[in-house]
């Protein structure tokens, strides 16, 4: 690209610049519903003759159950709040050059810290419980983001191994803790205390708890952090040119395990809200994929605060429409999962995309991808 | 050799033009490489040298003109065809496997077959060494390219375009790299080539001196078009500087006198690691005063660069001290540095210079960004920044749309000026430039060399490493060479002689006296 070109970009209204950045995740997620209608269309003759409308009649459902009434505009808000904190987990993180897979962990660690604290707060007053409720699980996952980036500021270990192996030692850990130390007596099953007062307020009988609020609150908060502060700016020199950080006086290693330690307290967050706004307690074996949804949301919102919280929402509209979905046109809701994973196709597929639609790469801008594919066995100590 | 050839031109480029939004990078460009010729390709970055060479090698598709190879029309698609139609580029960064043997990259891409299985190692050994031991360079085959010295690299480099049968050869800045002595190796080899094979040679280069000692005729390209042809005989360097840059051109700059005061770095015994962790920089001692430059030379990868990054700060000594100003800076980090007063203009601008994917503005203020008016706290002020940067580009002349492009869309030479304005425009006590010109064009190598000197009579202490010679011969007031991780020289820059300054660089003055005799032999006969 010429400066020219590059200067006709960055002049261009904002409306253009958006289009242009939001080209190519628009087409992914099209393309995977494409996908995913003819493999509806194909599961139909499972049960009688091929039917080329089911898909259209499935995705209709999916979209009243999300958007057709106040209630699943809510529980698609509610949906993509741990998504939009586990989101911006990764997305800082590869702003930061660094591949966070550990959201899952970072986030169930959150979960676990403030299903503890909580049980233990339940009796306290709510204006003490919830704070240091919530305080303590977006520590922990902290914590639990700053190994790995203490490792491989140190060591140089690379956070992708680490931070798999972190996930699945704290689910080793939870199911220890839950089983154990932490399980309450009096039900018929392992899980956590009760969370009395450390309990989320949520508005009137909705799924809007006080969580939701805060994760849309730090979808700019964690903007201005990146693109207006002089953190931000290190984060994303060290992202884009370690050397170049070097040579400006930054300290990359502190920076890695900094910008690590932050996304461990986001995807915390995302844990805590979960936990004390919607499940109310853990379990040994907490279902969720939340984590690594994440991931595909960071990629699919460009490691951009404000696209990580846009197609947080996709995904949660999906998750939301597609109980309706399931009802009414009778396709197993586990069709979003090859949804979500077709559109991550398409996004790993970006160059061929661009070829289709016939646009160039922004700038030399090292993107989320790139950090993705480049990741592993590339990483140098720092 | 250059007379009216009987056969038709090897290769004939009639009325090239190729756009870009927004320019024309090769504006009806005709070029004719007669065969067995030696033609030189001259022009500023950016002129279009390397567009219309990509077109050549089948890596951009001209919007008009025709290419004729022996006469005939032919379309070249890509790579391949270019290559199949004899046509060998040997790029300024070698296109090499280090960890591969001479023989294996060599044979890279079009891979000899004894059957349908197994390689036939031996019939293409053979042939290799051939080659080499005809053009007078014995090589190994099985020897690791990447244990070679950049000399031999090209070398290699070469070989791969005979052993492939290259009818043309594209050399893009080929001595770049070397020193004054194996780039008189490499010149006696094409001329070889074209004697004996009756290759054509194009040979893209900025050193007006080696074009003019190398090249048949000359032909120069500015803003996309020939604005000349000219034979070695009838011109001279300043003609060839005034048709490249379209106006007159200092080519020497006006150094004057330096006038040294208090001594301003000190390096006592300095011993560094590289980053396998073997020592490359041995005790090295030297000093600096203000207001003079003391200037490095040295092949390549002799501990220069190693020793730069300790004395800015990136890496730590393993032994002795550094003060400036008579403060210790041994352990200082680039940001104390920075604070101290050093500015520093990297090596590799891509690499530690400038964060190419960020616009001007961020660039500009990289090392500064956490300082007062930049940012107050953790709040960057985006207005200031802007104000900076706009001073910079017009002091620095600085050719750029915006200030909001990403630095990486800017020109090279325009690239090194963000990075010479950012580090020259304060106040300096020490101003440390590493390899400053490197790749850059004549107009922009005359900008930064007059505001080099600029810092030095303002009483700027400067210490100057550059692989090539020429660069610190002409800025310099005193001249060290290092050779294998020590400073074997030390000579006054008024009085130094480039050969034996060559020679210093290439043996470290370490051989008996008889051997350098004979090689001076040697070498008067060569040139």
């Amino acid at each position: 690209m010429t400066a020219i070109e590059a200067k006709r970009r960055a002049e261009a209204p904002l409306l253009r610049r958006l289009l242009r950045l939001a080209a190519v995740p628009a087409v992914a997620v099209l393309g995977a519903l494409i996908v995913g209608a003819i493999i509806i269309s194909l599961s139909s003759m499972a049960s009688g003759p091929l039917d080329l409308m089911l898909p259209l009649q499935a995705y209709g459902n999916m979209f009243e159950g999300a958007f057709g009434s106040v209630r699943g505009i809510l529980f698609t808000i509610a949906s993509a709040t741990p998504l939009i904190l586990g989101g911006m987990a990764v997305g800082l993180a590869f702003k930061a050059g660094l591949f966070n897979i550990g959201a899952q962990g970072q986030f169930l660690m959150g979960g676990i810290g403030s299903a503890a604290v909580g049980a233990w707060m339940a009796g306290a007053p709510a204006i003490a419980a919830i704070p240091i409720a919530i305080l303590s699980g977006a520590l922990l996952g902290a914590a639990w983001g700053f190994i790995p980036g203490a490792l491989k500021a140190w060591t140089g270990a690379h956070e992708v191994v680490t931070t798999i192996m972190l996930n699945t030692i704290a689910g080793a850990i939870i199911g220890y803790l839950v089983t154990g130390p932490l399980e309450a007596p009096g039900f018929g099953f392992s899980r956590t205390g009760v969370l009395g007062n450390s309990e989320l307020p949520a508005f009137e009988g909705t799924t809007i708890h006080l969580g939701v609020l805060i994760a849309f609150a730090l979808v700019p908060v964690v903007w201005w952090l990146l693109w207006r502060s002089t953190l931000g700016f290190e984060i994303r020199t060290v992202g884009a040119n370690p050397d170049a950080a070097r040579y400006a006086g930054m300290h990359p290693a502190l920076i890695t395990i900094l910008t690590m330690s932050l996304c461990g307290l986001l995807a915390g967050l995302a844990g805590a809200g979960q936990i004390l706004g919607i499940s109310h307690f853990m379990t040994p074996s907490y279902g969720t994929s939340i984590g690594f949804d994440s991931i595909s949301i960071a990629l699919l919102g460009r490691a951009n605060p404000f696209g990580i919280m846009a197609a947080a929402l996709v995904f949660g509209a999906m998750r939301a429409g597609s109980g309706l979905m399931q009802i009414e046109a009778g396709i197993p809701v586990e069709i979003i999962d090859v949804i979500q994973a077709l559109i991550l196709l398409f996004l790993a597929t970006d160059v061929v995309i661009r070829r289709l639609l016939r646009i160039r790469a922004e700038s030399a801008e090292p993107d989320e991808l790139q950090t993705v594919t480049k990741s592993y066995g590339s990483g140098s100590p720092t | 050799m250059t007379e009216t050839p009987a056969r038709p031109p090897t290769l004939e480029m009639r009325g090239i033009t190729k756009r870009y939004p927004g320019v024309v990078a090769n504006d009806h460009i005709d070029l004719d490489i007669r065969p067995g010729e030696i033609h030189a390709l001259l022009g500023e970055n950016g002129a279009g040298k390397s567009t219309l060479m990509n077109i050549l090698y089948g890596l951009a598709t001209p919007d008009e003109g025709d290419i004729l190879m022996d006469g005939q029309p032919v379309t070249i698609h890509d790579p391949n065809d270019a290559i199949d139609r004899g046509i060998s580029m040997v790029h300024q960064h070698f296109m090499l496997v280090p960890v591969l043997s001479v023989a294996e990259n060599i044979l890279l891409g079009d891979e000899p077959m004894a059957n349908p299985i197994f390689l036939d190692r031996r019939a293409s050994h053979d042939r290799i060494r051939e080659l080499g031991n005809r053009f007078g360079f014995e090589v190994d085959p099985d020897a690791k390219v990447g244990s070679l010295s950049v000399g031999w690299q090209q070398r290699v480099e070469i070989l791969k375009a005979l052993y492939r049968k290259a009818t043309i050869l594209v050399l893009d800045e080929p001595t770049a790299v070397l020193t004054p002595q194996e780039t008189r190796e490499i010149f006696a080899v094409l001329r070889q080539l074209t004697s004996e094979l009756g290759t054509s040679v194009i040979f893209i280069s900025h050193k007006l001196y080696e074009v003019l000692e190398i090249a048949d005729r000359i032909t120069v390209i500015r803003r996309g078009k020939v604005v000349g042809q000219r034979v070695p005989a009838e011109t001279n360097e300043e003609d060839l500087a005034e048709l490249m840059v379209g106006r007159d051109v200092n080519l020497t700059a006006d150094r004057g006198e330096s006038k040294p005061t208090d001594v301003m770095l000190v390096a006592e015994d300095v011993k560094v690691n590289d980053d396998r962790g073997h020592e490359v920089v041995h005790g090295v001692s030297f000093e600096v005063r203000s207001g003079e430059i003391f200037g490095i030379a040295g092949v390549a990868g002799n501990g220069q660069d190693e020793l730069v990054e300790t004395v800015t700060g990136l890496r730590k000594t393993t032994g002795g001290r550094i003060t400036l100003g008579g403060t210790s800076i041994t352990t200082a980090s680039p940001r104390d540095l920075h604070a101290m007063g050093l500015g520093f203009v990297p090596a590799d601008r891509h690499r530690f210079g400038l964060v190419l994917s960020f616009p001007l503005t961020d660039n500009i203020v990289l090392n500064d960004y956490q300082s007062e008016p930049y940012s107050r706290g953790l709040v960057r002020n985006d207005d200031a920044i802007r104000t900076r940067t706009e001073a910079c580009i017009t002091e620095f002349d600085v050719r750029t749309p915006s200030t909001d492009v990403p630095a990486g869309t800017l020109s090279g030479g325009n690239q090194q000026k963000i990075v010479v304005a950012r580090e020259f425009g304060r106040d300096l006590k020490l101003l440390v430039l590493d390899q400053p010109t490197r790749g850059l064009d004549v107009g922009s190598v005359e900008f930064i060399h007059s505001e080099v000197i600029k810092r030095r009579n303002a009483g700027t202490a400067i210490l100057l490493v550059s692989a090539e010679l020429d660069e610190v011969l002409e800025l310099s007031d005193r001249i060290g060479v290092m050779y294998r991780g020590e400073l074997v020289a030390v000579v006054d820059a008024r009085t130094a002689d480039k050969e034996e300054i060559g020679l210093l660089m290439a043996t470290g003055g370490k051989i008996s006296p008889e051997a350098t005799k004979s090689m001076t032999a040697e070498l008067e006969q060569a040139s």
